[in-house]
């Protein structure tokens, strides 16, 4: 009988066996889940939202490959982590918005916010977010000129009007009815309108066990009870603006928000509390990016302060 | 997290108990046997033999004064034709001898079985016996049996999960065994004078559960305990709070929560010895993986080489590229297959190159997979953190010492990174820090 040894034996550490998730599977299981999200951003606003969807996709790839080529990096393109940004992204801007400046906006997120950190997982904000932001503070008109939905203005594409929180914010059109708002018939960012095309990705997620349900929830209910506190219509608050998608999507982004479940809870109630102070108090009509980004930057100190009771820890509960 | 559920953490593992329904067959005589002078956690033992001794079945080969520790016993009956330092299966190097078969199997002449009247003699006989944890830890029995607080102890663990997947030498042991270890559980019970027994089975193992409920149908203060099959529910720490809803606090003994744990295959050898005199020199071990020809579970004397047993079971279908001692959660590699078995050697798994290869690493994404599915709750991806910017002061204050490298981090993690292999470096650097 042939000798097996050294020479031709493996010798590792254990575990020898490994689920099956690896980082790609996990960003295509949020790809499928923002499909929803994706065909109502079609109806609703039509071919243009789909088009530039697809732009920024192709600009956030581009730009991950090249960087990683001019900086002999590994390739990271294979994780689809880029094409998640690029999607994101796209879902935060308005459905006309010059293609020029989405690029720009890709850029920001990819090159600037991601890869100058490290890449994957070390960057310390969200980078679509990041990207949104700069875009609106850099081209603040386009970036708030809002095509209205087809249904409510024929077949007519150019005609824009205000958000709905634009139009408690200013008082001048009629508020859209809430269930015009659930399903998604209203102005907005091409992919925060349909909060029920959100649900279904974000319970998608939640069943695919990619995300935990402690953000979101803690997230909206927050949202929801300081609408009710505060004498505001709660139905209203969390379908509007990007509370969905930002509850589902973006503030469970793992690499900018809390390890453990208390860090996660206190990361959700504080996105809701920032997102409703900016919209009721700020001068801003909307506050999801800005609430959820200010807690990015929280989150290293939330998870200082929220480490896990070590089994035959001091608490003996 | 224990705020919501009364359960630790833990993992679904697939569990391949391919060889569960397989009785295990008894070896023939190999022509040699290898005796390690270290199979078991505390000072190795000494080789009581010369070369060119005879030697009989069930004497005295290797001992030591110190306590813990357990005498290793030879065998089989023959001549010791060498003693050399070699690699051992517990990963260290030391003495092995190795005595050639006279196939007599002639049995030492005092051996009898032990007279136990109370406590210190039934101790006494544990220790004669050589036995040791056989579910994996090798923990010398008799010290685990004596800690300073025996009379604060009330519960006693028979450990029968067996949640390491591929392995069934456990399950076949109480199948097989269901009288001794019945026998057993209960000198145990009364020699230790504990209140009460708790038999832990997966429900994974449900004639085992069956046979062994009905058995103690009658006794008081036995119970059988249907655990959820997942992985590490076997882990002792795991297991003590399963049953017993205590926590054993770091750097103490369960025996300080008033808990003993023993393995249903040490209580089996145990009684084994009690019954006939014979002490710890066989041991079932599951064979199987995909290398292997026939997977099977086989009664096996202590020294038998890996290659000798796996030629018993078929020999090799593919060549093999990784064998373990144990399961493939916290499984040791071998690196030859001349190296023998040591009593707690549950399982040899041989693997050809289709499954060992290495999932491909790339950058941690900060899931928190790693802390949420930890049974000791440490926090993984932190101290991977730590132990790259070489902080012990860090390291310390993640607990990283209470870490049991059951594996778990690693096998969830979507990057695939080495998480359990960085703790174990990890406890190492922080016990050299303490040291200066």
């Amino acid at each position: 009988m042939e000798q097996y040894n050294n020479g031709n034996l493996v010798v590792s550490s254990s575990p020898h066996i490994f689920d099956n998730v690896d980082t790609s599977k996990i960003m295509l299981d949020v790809i499928i889940a923002l499909i929803p999200a994706f065909i109502m951003s079609g109806i609703v606003f039509g071919t243009r939202a789909i088009v530039l969807t697809i732009v920024c996709v192709v600009a956030c790839v581009i730009f991950e490959g090249l960087f990683n080529y001019i900086l002999k990096k590994d390739n990271t393109i294979s994780d689809y982590s880029a094409v998640v940004t690029g999607v994101l992204l796209a879902f935060n801007l308005p459905a006309n918005l010059p293609f020029w400046m989405a690029v720009i906006g890709c850029f920001v997120a990819i090159v600037i916010v991601k890869q100058l950190f490290g890449g994957i997982g070390q960057n310390f904000v969200n980078p679509a977010i990041t990207a949104r932001i700069v875009l609106l503070i850099s081209f603040a008109t386009p970036m708030t000129t809002w095509p209205l939905p087809k249904k409510l203005m024929g077949m007519v594409d150019a005609v824009t009007g205000p958000t709905p929180l634009g139009v408690i914010a200013t008082g001048s059109d009629a508020v859209p009815s809430n269930l015009d708002m659930f399903l998604g018939f209203i102005g907005g960012s091409l992919g925060e309108t349909s909060a029920i095309a959100l649900l279904i990705g974000g319970i998608y997620l939640i069943v695919r066990k990619v995300i935990e349900p402690t953000i979101p929830v803690a997230f909206i209910a927050t949202v929801f009870v300081f609408a009710v506190v505060t004498g505001n219509d709660p139905i209203f608050h969390i379908c509007a603006g990007g509370v969905f998608l930002g509850a589902f999507f973006m503030a469970t982004d793992y690499t900018t928000s809390p390890l453990t479940t208390k860090g996660k809870i206190i990361f959700g109630i504080g996105c809701g509390l920032l997102t409703m102070i900016i919209r009721l108090y700020g001068s801003y009509p909307e506050g999801v990016s800005y609430a959820i980004l200010l807690m990015n930057i929280l989150t290293p100190h939330i998870d200082n302060l929220t480490r896990t009771n070590v089994y035959g820890g001091v608490k003996n509960d | 997290m224990s705020i919501f559920s009364k359960h630790l953490p833990a993992v679904k593992v697939g569990h391949y108990k391919n060889t569960e329904n397989s009785a295990t067959e008894k070896m023939p005589l190999p022509d040699k046997v290898f005796i390690s002078m270290v199979q078991h956690i505390g000072a190795p033992c000494q080789p009581r033999v010369k070369v060119g001794d005879m030697v009989k079945v069930g004497q005295v080969i290797g001992d030591t004064d110190a306590f813990v520790s357990a005498p290793i016993h030879s065998s089989v009956s023959g001549k010791v034709t060498a003693i050399d330092q070699n690699m051992t299966m517990m990963g260290i190097w030391d003495p092995v001898v190795t005595i050639e078969l006279d196939k007599e199997q002639e049995l030492i002449e005092d051996l009898k079985a032990p007279k136990i009247t109370d406590r210190e003699s039934f101790i006494k006989a544990v220790r004669d016996s050589g036995l040791v944890g056989l579910g994996g830890a090798a923990f010398p029995t008799h010290v685990k049996f004596s800690p300073k607080n025996l009379d604060e102890v009330d519960t006693l663990i028979i450990n029968g999960a067996e949640c390491e997947p591929y392995i069934t030498s456990d399950y076949r042991t109480m199948m097989e065994d269901t009288d001794l270890l019945v026998e057993g559980i209960k000198r145990t019970k009364e020699y230790l004078s504990i209140k009460r027994v708790v038999v832990a089975i997966e429900l994974n193992k449900a004639p085992a559960i069956e046979k062994l409920s009905e058995a103690f149908k009658d006794s008081d203060g036995i119970e059988v305990m249907g655990l959820k099959p997942i992985y590490p529910q076997g882990a002792e720490k795991v297991l003590i709070y399963e049953v017993t809803g205590r926590q054993v606090p770091i750097g103490k003994l369960p025996a300080d929560v008033g808990v003993l744990v023993s393995n249903v295959s040490s209580i089996v050898a145990l009684e084994k010895y009690v019954q006939t005199g014979i002490p710890l020199i066989t041991r079932k071990v599951t064979v199987d993986g995909t290398a292997v020809n026939t997977p099977k579970n086989v009664e096996v004397l202590i020294g038998t080489s890996i290659k000798d047993l796996i030629e018993f079971c078929g020999g090799y279908k593919k060549p093999p590229k990784k064998i373990l001692m144990g399961g493939p959660m916290m499984g040791r590699t071998i690196y030859n297959d001349n190296m023998a078995i040591i009593k707690n050697n549950n399982a040899i798994l041989a693997f050809d190159e289709d499954w060992v290869k290495l999932p491909k690493e790339t950058a941690c994404i900060n899931c928190g997979r790693c802390v949420r599915t930890c049974p000791m709750r440490l926090m993984p991806t932190l101290i991977l953190k730590a132990y790259d910017k070489n902080d012990v002061d860090e390291l310390k204050k993640l607990n990283v010492l209470s870490c049991m490298e059951c594996g778990t981090c690693t096998y969830v993690c979507p990057a695939k990174k080495q998480l359990s292999f960085v703790n174990k470096l990890a406890k190492q650097k922080v016990m050299e820090g303490g040291n200066k």
